[in-house]
């Protein structure tokens, strides 16, 4: 489900990169955009939507694997998935900030 | 009465004589190869925060980085296509829908593809 949201997000690339080839102006055009507001609730929520995707994933081919069926690891094994793309997403967000000295 | 046994009757109707074994495993190997070019990619566009055109043309001007945006995009799309079509099989009913958004997928990832190989290259090697 997060993979298909992410799937739009690939616009954001495309659209990114495309700039970058066009030129100066457009670059700093798309760079703008993304800083703007909404353009950081949009990356915020694609940055989670990576993570949780990642983790989950991982969790999705240790099952393939047969392992992790149990309820209790079953439960336990989503909210450690939930958590771990939580955490990464804050320190990304953190190291993000602190690129451009905001923090 | 159908004579048939229960192995003819089944032939035929799964997904495998349709490629389905081979793309499962094709997914298994492009999400695995995700992974640590997800991460590579999430690490790199912290760098990026506030670049101006000139930062970014020196960061994908180095090799490495080159060859890892390219693999990042081909293996992502890649993805893409093979994750939604498992949710537009699943999910769109009606052949002739099913076809239509599978066609319109495919020109997603090859045009999404294409155009950002495209505009890397460009950058780097100018226009």
């Amino acid at each position: 489900m997060m993979g298909v949201a992410m799937a739009g997000g690939a616009v954001l690339l495309i659209y990114w990169l495309a700039a970058a080839a066009y030129g100066p102006d457009a670059f700093e055009r798309a760079q703008d955009l993304f800083a703007t507001w909404f353009g950081r609730l949009v990356l915020f929520g694609l940055t989670f939507s990576l993570f949780f995707h990642l983790a989950n994933g991982i969790r999705h081919l240790v099952w393939d694997m047969g392992h992790g069926f149990d309820m209790p690891v079953l439960r336990a094994s989503g909210l450690v998935v939930v958590a771990v793309a939580g955490v990464l997403t804050l320190i990304t967000w953190v190291a993000a900030y602190m690129q451009i000295g905001a923090l | 009465m159908d004579m048939s046994s229960p192995l003819a009757r089944a032939r035929g109707h799964g997904t495998s004589s349709e490629g389905g074994t081979l793309h499962w495993w094709g997914q298994r190997l492009t999400s695995i190869a995700m992974a640590p070019l997800a991460l590579w990619f999430i690490y790199s566009a912290i760098g990026l925060v506030g670049a101006d055109h000139g930062a970014f043309t020196s960061w994908i001007s180095e090799l490495g980085n080159l060859l890892l945006m390219s693999l990042f995009i081909l293996t992502m799309f890649n993805h893409i296509g093979q994750g939604m079509q498992v949710v537009v099989e699943d999910y769109i009913h009606g052949e002739a829908a099913k076809i239509a958004t599978l066609l319109a997928l495919k020109g997603f990832i090859y045009i999404g593809g294409a155009s950002s190989l495209l505009s890397i290259f460009i950058v780097v090697f100018g226009n």
